[in-house]
């Protein structure tokens, strides 16, 4: 059992200068077997671990990492959380999550920062401001809170937007969802790890897998470069690489990796506090914490594993972002990242069994999974623990490729994929 | 961002030009007689490849023209490339 994180622990451990603080998890070696071994130690991976050990009894489980854990997109993304997605089935899988976000630090005993400081989503023309209100409706039959804001109201709740009607995307209106908000990615990570190890998970870095053995249509488990470890599940849960590991079994996904790249500025006393993020424009900004701003860019749209994207996509979304916020003129920017997201060609995601059994796939989240991270976890462990989907993601099986019973977010959720 | 070596303009920045996804993708010659998952696999599928691809590029913003590139996608390198219809290079 591990010490709870307080304030009584906070002020012990300040008289030993905070160096005995135990370890928030172990670096255990590989045991031969476990029960199920999940692929990719990101916040989705974790999180499942989490939630097999928690709701489903699953102790003798893996995640295995090739680097370490929470150092691909969920160290990558810029943080935004909401759910105010279209269609029903989008809207019921963000808003379990969101859900689990609001009582996510008080059940990990670890602060993410989770903050509903709201998200405003903004219209630069008619259509924009037929879709937005159309979204708000849909949103609130399924029990989603949403309101559609018009200019000056948008003006009143962000006033350094820049609202003249005489800028070249002008401010018509936009929708503002008030538990949205933001949370701190890392901690996102460290605190699902520290509750899987907690339950005996075994959290296993600088693992790479290689390869995966399969005797004839199930699997027997897979070959790293810390040698073979064998299971009777596997859960993949490797983003923009998850098409490398479907073909070492022998699968092919509807996938493409793109660079997805983001940007954050000197840190500057609080000057927003709330996320803004213009669909038409592709820009968004929010403030972190540290003070620095954070702001989105646009995918590239050919497929690359560089983690480095192309510059003149964040002159794009700087060129938006000037002109919506004048006041950030002369900022400087301090950093700027990529990250390699998986898109599917319905811009949502596939949380399913495959052809294969014992084998699952939670993979196509594009360029906004990090906010499903919860929701994302829990329903991957109920689908790899009963071998059936719950129904909050039955909709998002592999199957619907070949169906045709596709979830079109494209361009109808917030932002443009 | 990279430079691509237009076969009809020349080195231009990557940003002239768009992508068009993974190539020599064919067209199934009779699509009434496909099954679905034969569409599945025409329509969605992909290799995604981290390394060596095989794709299409169009000039949008020059002599909007279709050719084909190699390009190493873990590193946006590009080895070859060659004009619609000529043969693929051995690399």
């Amino acid at each position: 059992m591990k010490n709870k994180y307080s304030l009584f622990s906070l002020v012990k451990n300040a008289f030993s200068y905070h160096e005995n603080w135990e370890k928030a998890w172990k670096d255990p070696e590989p045991k031969k077997e476990y029960d199920a071994i999940i692929i990719g130690g990101g916040g989705h991976g974790l999180a499942t671990a989490y939630y097999l050990a928690k709701k489903h009894n699953m102790k003798n489980i893996a995640v295995v990492e090739k680097g370490w854990i929470g150092g691909g997109n969920t160290g990558r993304n810029t943080t935004i959380i909401r759910s105010n997605y279209l269609w029903d089935a989008s809207a019921g899988l963000y808003d379990h999550a969101l859900k689990i976000w609001e009582g996510l630090s008080q059940e990990l005993n670890y602060n993410v920062m989770f903050s509903q400081r709201g998200v405003m989503n903004l219209a630069h023309n008619l259509q924009d401001v037929r879709d937005l209100k159309r979204r708000t409706h849909a949103n609130r039959l399924n029990g989603i809170d949403a309101v559609y804001l018009n200019t000056q109201e948008v003006k009143k709740f962000c006033p350094i937007i820049n609202t003249s009607p005489d800028i070249r995307y002008p401010v018509l209106g936009g929708t503002l969802q008030k538990r949205a908000g933001t949370a701190r990615h890392d901690a996102v990570a460290w605190g699902y790890a520290r509750g899987a190890d907690e339950m005996g998970v075994d959290i296993i870095q600088n693992c790479e897998v290689k390869g995966i053995k399969r005797n004839g249509d199930t699997v027997e488990g897979i070959e790293t470069t810390r040698g073979f470890i064998k299971t009777k599940k596997i859960g993949v849960v490797a983003a923009g690489h998850s098409s490398l590991i479907a073909n070492m079994a022998g699968l092919r996904l509807p996938l493409e990796s793109k660079p997805l790249q983001a940007l954050v500025s000197e840190p500057v006393k609080p000057i927003i506090d709330t996320v803004v993020m213009s669909n038409a424009v592709h820009a968004y900004v929010s403030q972190s914490d540290k003070g620095e701003l954070v702001i989105g860019a646009g995918t590239d749209d050919y497929v690359s594993y560089s983690q480095k994207g192309s510059h003149d996509i964040v002159e794009g979304t700087l060129n938006a972002i000037l002109e919506l916020y004048p006041i950030f003129s002369r900022m400087r920017m301090l950093r700027q990242w990529g990250g390699i997201v998986d898109i599917c060609p319905d811009a949502s995601p596939i949380i399913s069994k495959t052809s294969i059994k014992g084998l699952y796939f939670n993979c196509g989240w594009g360029t906004g999974g990090f906010k499903a991270t919860p929701g994302s976890g829990d329903l991957f462990a109920h689908t790899i623990a009963n071998d059936e989907p719950h129904k909050l993601n039955a909709a998002f099986n592999i199957n619907r490729f070949v169906s045709g019973d596709l979830v079109d977010e494209h361009g109808a959720a917030a932002v443009a994929h | 961002m990279f430079i691509i070596n237009c076969p009809y303009c020349g080195e231009r920045e990557q940003s002239e030009f768009k992508a068009g996804g993974e190539a020599h993708i064919i067209r199934p010659k009779q699509p009434t007689e496909l099954s679905d998952d034969q569409w599945a696999e025409y329509l969605f599928m992909r290799k995604n490849i981290k390394g060596i691809q095989f794709e299409r590029w169009v000039h949008t913003h020059g002599c909007r023209k279709w050719f084909n590139v190699v390009r190493d996608t873990s590193n946006d390198d590009i080895k070859a490339i060659y004009k619609m219809g000529e043969k693929p290079p051995i690399i």
